[in-house]
């Protein structure tokens, strides 16, 4: 008899410590770089530092004859010139794709855009020898601009293509019958006095995910399959993508994702840098590792949002929202990502939000630049739609002489009307605003603060209080598989599991979604842990190696519990089917007698039961099992999920503005997030303050700078300015739960919460705060160059002007301008 | 080349490294010590971070040559066998860290912080770590662990004993 733990509580919402702590807290871990299997050779990337410009020759036989060079590789001389990298959602047939080279041989089309590769024996001699290598370029003027970019007569990124827009999608609820015509509503509140119309400009900048564990690549040709570990988010997709990439048969190749140091989408691609070690692995027959400098990782990796967004909103003024208006031009870099073009238009169907809005229509204008390509970053689409709502929501409410959280309860959808199909066809199918909002309201105490505003606003303080609300909510767990065919992406949306009892009662759970930080391995083993009744340390979770985890579609857009976890339920409850016909066999009972609770096959009104771990040895001995079924327990499921989930929240910020210097500090951040119901309370926890430091950190902190000439300025640590510990405070953080209705846990994902909701909390508290002085829009991000600009100009007093159209004066702490070294004004 | 002898994580090393060899590469490509991770070349992010005789460095800031004769500690030799130190213990508790990349350097620094100030308050701890970035928690619970860790190491406190199920989050 196997000894069985208590196992009668529930795991799920259980605040579980995290069981892949134990290797990660004291060095026992195997990121990419750390793996370096005997004979490996390093692979080092010469880079243009030269935004556009031809190549009119590379000198490299100093480089080749520097000790330890096995060799110095342009494309043609890989043989690589007509491969080209995939990009998997085009947006339309019409799409103007130039094909992304895996190391440019003409032409460069962004800085720090690979022109030759060097191999060596050791990093160090690797980087030597590229230092060594000589390419001459023609500049060629850069595009930059996006507007200037979509003009006609146009400096062209790539000739070929006649014009820099890749493409135009549109969403009409007009036309798809969803809702009505927007261009009919903004018409109509033209002509009614009754009615105004609100149209605003805002900037998404550019942003770095700037995940903490450089990228890397290790493949090892020297077995039967080429084994090819990388800092990837999505092992199965590249492995797949490699295969159609450079011809090599899927069943030859073995992709790992050992631990990987976050990603937050920037690990949400398929990169030149990773086919070139396959392609320099085969060529040597060795291994070939490739691992990125951090300055490398700012300059080369792909990049985050990057928009443009003219909104336009109608209301009637008893505050009635009538119609939303977005046009977006959105910035795709040099070329097109895995899934650049795919971001923006996910955000298409969450601009309406959680408001009832009757009139909708969406233009996206994808734009090709001479910058580094943009593709996912934490909430890919999602934050920058809803940063343009709950901005213009704020806007409207100044515009009628509304309370900005009372205009937004008048339009929001109140929880008596869920399920709720919005006017861009999605159906909600739970959700309780008001809950989320009391709560938060309650815990900010916005009555007290409201009125401290009032008096600082009266007293004339130097420094003024804002407070900024953003009432979100996203669309998780990507996605079902017919919507995501729908929008012309090249994959599903489904998550594959596996679940197998070992002859000795421990479990393996194999899962298509590989963690990289979230906590996989500690939730997925309490839902197991419930599902089988087993104890929670029995539990192994596996991922990460297509060898072990065959099929799966991969971590991103807060899929891993909503859809691989689900994934893992069927599988666990086939597992449970199975084996009640062997526990009905050997308690000599009808299989309808049997009963399964906390672990343990018992026969209805009866004494007489057996532990699963028993079932799983006798399925494994196979000595005694019924006719007509196999002997194992081991069960596989594919779960394709039929709608999104969709978590929301309120979150609330008091932003403390000094209207001398234009210094912006958060002084205290609430968020009440309605993530459905919580595995473990702990990690959720853990998501949403990650989350919003991110989210933050757009809207005070961030941005990838470029000079006129294409350079990104800011390609360091030392002034592309994550946030410290010290630049941000403790926030706030609660969690409600409205169960989801259409999945059976009622989960609704959460790693992306925090990092859509903060971004306009923060901006609209800022501009509260100087709204009173005149201001009415602050770029982000908002550093104390730009509010005290935006404060003096709303004044009348004259600045020295700083040319912003070559550089984002005064981006994040420390930055420096280089057209204004001194940061005169 | 030039010869080092350092002790690192108690075991003796004597070596010939190229004079520009940085410690992290020493310890991470020579001795195999791949607990202390890179994720920087401008000394921002502290993912490198040892001691160097009993005091917190960012190991790409130091030359290997610069360690000879000293004792260096990295996130390997920090816990006593099965013992884990307390301030691995809180960071395990409060949900420290989450891709785990940081978390050598941000543990050996918290170390070296609560040896200068046993009891640090919250603005303490946020200065004090300022030198180490996470881009994952957000810091919250960092500053929670490294609060939970001055608590056990306080004379006198018990170590807590070890639950089957710990339950942590307040």
């Amino acid at each position: 008899m196997t000894a069985i733990a208590d196992t009668t509580a529930l795991e799920f919402g259980r605040s579980r410590t995290r069981k892949e702590d134990a290797r990660l807290i004291t060095g026992r871990t195997r990121y990419t770089d750390s793996i370096t299997p005997a004979g490996t050779i390093y692979l080092h990337v010469v880079r243009s530092p030269i935004a556009h410009a031809t190549i009119t020759g590379v000198e490299a036989s100093a480089a080749r004859s520097a000790p330890g060079v096995f060799g110095v590789y342009t494309a043609a001389e890989l043989g690589a010139t007509e491969i080209g990298l995939p990009h998997v959602w085009p947006l339309t047939p019409a799409e103007k794709a130039p094909q992304r080279p895996l190391l440019a041989s003409d032409t460069v089309h962004f800085a720090g855009e690979g022109v030759a590769i060097v191999l060596a024996r050791s990093a160090a001699e690797a980087r030597d020898a590229a230092d060594l290598v000589e390419v001459d370029y023609e500049p060629l003027d850069p595009v930059l601009d996006m507007e200037a970019a979509v003009a006609d007569g146009a400096n062209l990124v790539h000739p070929s293509l006649g014009s820099n827009i890749s493409d135009v999608w549109v969403f009409d609820a007009g036309a798809a019958g969803t809702g009505g015509s927007v261009d009919e509503a903004i018409a109509a509140a033209e002509a009614d006095p009754d009615s105004v119309v609100v149209r605003r400009r805002f900037r998404q900048q550019r942003l770095i995910p700037a995940f903490m564990e450089p990228r890397s690549a290790v493949v090892d040709p020297t077995g039967e399959q080429i084994v090819f570990y990388s800092a990837t988010q999505v092992p199965h997709v590249l492995r797949t993508m490699t295969a159609v990439t450079l011809g090599i048969p899927e069943s030859k190749l073995r992709v790992v994702a050992p631990d990987v140091g976050g990603g937050f989408g920037g690990k949400l691609s398929v990169t030149p840098e990773e086919m070139l070690c396959v392609l320099a692995a085969q060529k040597t027959g060795k291994p070939v590792k490739w691992t990125e400098t951090r300055s490398e990782s700012l300059l080369a990796a792909h990049h985050g949002r990057d928009q443009l967004q003219d909104i336009t909103i109608t209301a009637k003024k008893d505050g009635t929202v009538t119609g939303l208006d977005v046009r977006l031009l959105a910035d795709m870099g040099a070329y097109l990502e895995l899934v650049g073009p795919g971001v923006p238009v996910l955000g298409a169907f969450m601009f309406n939000a959680i408001y009832k809005i009757p009139a909708y229509k969406f233009t996206c204008t994808t734009v090709l630049t001479s910058k580094t390509p943009t593709g996912a970053y934490r909430g890919a689409g999602r934050p920058e739609a809803t940063f343009a709502i709950e901005r213009i929501m704020d806007e409207l409410a100044v515009e009628l002489g509304r309370d900005p959280l009372e205009l937004r309860k008048q339009n929001w959808i109140p929880h008596e009307e869920f399920p709720f199909t919005t006017v861009v066809g999605l159906t909600y199918d739970s959700g309780n605003y008001e809950q989320a909002t009391d709560r938060a309201v309650e815990l900010f105490d916005y009555a007290g603060l409201r009125r401290e505003q009032e008096e600082r606003r009266a007293r004339g303080d130097r420094v003024q209080l804002g407070i900024g609300i953003s009432t979100f909510t996203e669309m998780c767990g990507l996605a079902p598989s017919r919507v995501l065919g729908s929008l012309s992406y090249g994959a599903g949306g489904w998550e594959a599991a596996s679940v197998r009892m070992l002859a000795t009662g421990k479990v393996e759970v194999v899962t298509g979604s590989s963690g990289h930080g979230q906590g996989h391995e500690t939730a997925f083993s309490q839902i197991v842990a419930d599902q089988l009744g087993v104890p929670f340390e029995d539990i192994e979770i596996l991922h990460g190696d297509t060898q072990v985890s065959p099929k799966g579609l991969d971590t991103y857009g807060s899929r891993s519990l909503v859809v691989g976890g689900i994934a893992i339920v069927n599988a666990s409850k086939k597992v449970v089917e199975k084996a009640t016909k062997i526990a009905a066999h050997l308690l000599e009972a009808a299989e309808e007698d049997i009963e399964f609770a906390n672990g343990t096959f018992t026969v209805r009104g009866t004494g007489q039961g057996k532990a699963i771990q028993e079932i799983a040895y006798a399925a494994f001995t196979a000595h005694d099992y019924p006719e007509g079924i196999e002997p194992s327990l081991d069960s596989d499921a594919v779960y394709d999920p039929e709608n999104f989930s969709y978590p929301h929240g309120t979150h609330l910020a008091a932003m403390e503005v000094d209207t001398e210097t234009g210094r912006v500090q958060l002084r205290h951040y609430v968020c009440v997030d309605d993530i459905g119901n919580v595995v473990n309370p702990l990690i959720a926890e853990g998501q949403v303050h990650g989350g919003l430091a991110q989210g933050i950190a757009q809207a005070l902190f961030e941005e990838a700078n470029y000079d006129d000439q294409g350079t990104l300025v800011n390609g360091t640590f030392v002034d592309y300015t994550l946030p410290s510990a010290a630049d941000l405070p403790g926030f706030t953080t609660e969690i409600v739960s409205t169960p989801a209705t259409s999945n059976p846990l009622g989960v609704k994902g959460v790693g992306e919460a925090g990092t859509i909701a903060s971004t306009p909390a923060i901006v609209n508290g800022v501009i509260d705060a100087i709204r009173h002085l005149g201001v009415t829009e602050v770029e982000m991000p908002t550093t104390s160059q730009r509010v005290w600009r935006a404060i003096q100009a709303a004044q009348g007093r004259s600045t020295q002007e700083t040319p912003i159209d070559t550089h984002s004066p005064g981006a994040g702490l420390g930055s420096i301008d280089p057209n204004n070294p001194q940061g005169e004004v | 080349m030039a010869e080092v002898r350092v002790t690192v994580d108690g075991v003796n090393y004597a070596d010939e490294v190229e004079p520009r060899m940085l410690l992290v590469q020493y310890l991470r490509e020579r001795l195999g010590k791949t607990g202390t991770l890179i994720g920087c070349d401008t000394s921002n992010c502290g993912a490198c971070t040892v001691h160097l005789n009993g005091q917190s460095v960012k190991s790409c800031s130091v030359l290997a040559v610069q360690a000879d004769g000293a004792e260096v500690l990295t996130i390997e030799g920090l816990a006593r066998g099965e013992d884990l130190h307390p301030v691995q213990k809180a960071f395990n508790e409060c949900h420290g860290l989450q891709c785990g990349y940081c978390t050598p350097g941000m543990i050996m620094a918290a170390v070296d912080l609560l040896g200068d100030n046993p009891d640090p308050d919250e603005h303490e701890v946020r200065e004090g770590i300022e030198g180490n970035l996470c881009r994952c928690t957000g810091y919250q619970n960092i500053v929670r662990s490294v609060q939970r860790a001055a608590q056990m190491m306080k004379p006198g406190a018990t170590a807590p004993t070890e639950q089957p199920a710990p339950v942590a989050g307040d």
